[in-house]
């Protein structure tokens, strides 16, 4: 019997609740809501800014983190709601709803590799 | 495990789709396993933030002025309370999935619940203060 590939997922499962958790809401917060209502400033996510993050030795494995584990978070618990919902596991929405999140996460990887 | 394989029919029991609205705590339940859409739209939302920017300074300005639209704030705003229900259900499940011991002695699950409620208090003000003074 092939051995299952589940825990590899619970563990981005894992790892993006805690990411969503801890990290998400102050993030919401800033680029949601106080810099769009002008209680921030708009300069805090200036363009100079965010590149010079995105392209930093420790800003780029931050936002690949934030961006790459929730979305695996998030389409586990679309795969198992789906099941609550009636809408039982098969091997299509498994490929489609993972294959989503590893769309995304090397999206946002191959983003931060070719910026300069 | 393949279950494409295997023989066994098992029987379903047909559940009504809205099983979950009869009893509140599984109300909770699938409002908690809900947030995820939130979670999920956001990350696309800043991977097309990161998108924009690398595309230049003017694609970047364009992301920027999207999220100012009231629409926008008001689907942050859902996400924040959305993002924070998780962040409650998912600090108080920790003890249960994670059993601690000290000594012979399952830990108590308060303070490892309070504790987690201060590390998102301490990340979020780390992450203001870097926000605001960067």
């Amino acid at each position: 019997m092939k051995r299952s590939d589940e825990p590899v997922y619970w563990l981005l499962f894992g790892a993006g609740g805690v990411v969503a958790a801890v990290l998400l809401p102050v993030l919401i917060l800033i680029t949601g809501i106080l810099v769009p209502l002008g209680i921030l400033n708009a300069d805090t996510l200036s363009y100079e800014k965010m590149h010079a993050l995105a392209t930093s030795w420790l800003g780029a494995p931050i936002l690949l983190a934030v961006i790459a584990l929730p979305i695996y978070h998030a389409m586990h618990r679309v795969y198992h709601g789906l099941h609550d919902l009636g809408i039982h596991p098969t091997k299509f929405l498994h490929y489609l709803l993972y294959g989503f999140a590893f769309l995304v996460s090397v999206a946002a990887l191959t983003l931060l590799i070719q910026i300069h | 495990m393949d279950i494409s394989q295997s023989k066994r029919k098992p029987y379903v029991r047909q559940v009504k789709k809205s099983w979950w609205l009869r009893n509140s705590f599984y109300t909770g339940y699938m409002l908690r396993e809900g947030t995820c859409l939130f979670v999920g739209a956001y990350t696309v939302i800043l991977l097309c933030g990161l998108l924009r920017l690398s595309q230049g300074p003017e694609a970047f300005a364009g992301w920027l002025h999207a999220l100012h639209s009231p629409l926008a704030i008001l689907f942050h705003l859902v996400a924040l309370v959305a993002c924070l229900f998780h962040a409650k259900t998912w600090f108080s499940l920790a003890p249960k999935a994670v059993r601690l011991f000290k000594g012979a002695e399952l830990m108590p699950e308060k303070p490892i619940i309070m504790a987690q409620y201060i590390g998102l208090a301490a990340v979020s003000v780390i992450v203001l203060l870097i926000a605001i003074l960067a």
